[in-house]
């Protein structure tokens, strides 16, 4: 189950979720490019790596590309990293990670914890101007699935 | 220029008249009295607001009211809504991976 609360003020979102794996898993999976790429782009989309070095000041460079092969470019450089917690900013990029003008940096805090044979992890999302993070969902829905799915919950509503 | 609701709920003057206007119906003199900058700066942001269809204006008499616009907040809501989809989607995958991890 996963529990999103925002904090307008702040420009925040803070999404929780729990997984039924050990941390170290969760983490490998958070952390490691081949992993990500499976898991970090929501259905149709895919997301590939381009290069990824998980070190404080690191980058990792990656495309979510899309069912007509469309790809839109992210740059996120990791800002700190410490034990099972790690801070970066993204922002939407080329393919050489040069910032796309118009878009501000989004902040990312990620933190996991074991809780018995679970795990938690808490993502706090700050933007500098929330249109920004109404544009990143914009983006990820483009013409994908979802979308197609929402349009089927207004068509039964 | 483009303008939305995130706009409406950008600056915190702009935040307060909202919560002035949630209470209850007020003219541009009236919330103006609620702060200390100018006036013209207050109808600026009652412009904006007004744009962003967060507050309608309503004429009685002479005067001209201004009613706040709950269905409008809504669209942030909604908006939400569409991203927690999308992590969810996202995050069932995640799953999916950590099964066979």
């Amino acid at each position: 189950m996963i529990t999103i609360k925002k904090d307008l003020v702040k420009k925040q979102l803070h999404i929780v979720r729990e997984f039924k794996a050990p941390v170290e898993k969760v983490w490998r999976a958070w952390t490691e490019a081949e992993l990500l790429d499976k898991w970090w782009g929501p259905r149709p989309w895919n997301a590939v790596t381009k290069t990824m070095d998980f070190k404080p000041g690191g980058q990792w460079l990656y495309s979510m590309v899309g069912p007509e092969g469309e790809t839109h470019w992210s740059n996120v450089i990791f800002t700190a990293v410490g034990t099972y917690t790690f801070d970066t900013t993204c922002t939407f990029s080329d393919e050489n990670g040069v910032s796309a003008p118009g878009f501000a940096p989004g902040y990312w805090h990620v933190e996991m914890k074991q809780a018995s044979d679970k795990t938690i992890v808490n993502v706090t999302l700050t933007f500098d101007d929330l249109a920004d993070l109404e544009k990143m969902v914009a983006m990820g829905f483009e013409g994908g699935f979802t979308m197609g799915l929402n349009q089927l919950e207004e068509l039964l509503s | 220029m483009r303008r939305d609701i995130f706009q409406a709920i950008a600056d915190p003057t702009r935040r307060a008249i909202i919560g002035l206007l949630a209470l209850q119906a007020m003219t541009p003199n009236a919330i103006a009295e609620h702060f200390d900058s100018t006036r013209q700066a207050i109808s600026k942001h009652i412009q904006i607001l007004a744009e962003c269809e967060v507050v309608t204006q309503q004429h009685t008499g002479r005067e001209i009211y201004y009613h706040f616009n709950a269905k409008k907040m809504k669209e942030i809501d909604h908006w939400i809504e569409q991203f927690r989809k999308l992590w969810d989607d996202r995050f069932n995958q995640l799953d999916d991976l950590l099964q066979d991890l």
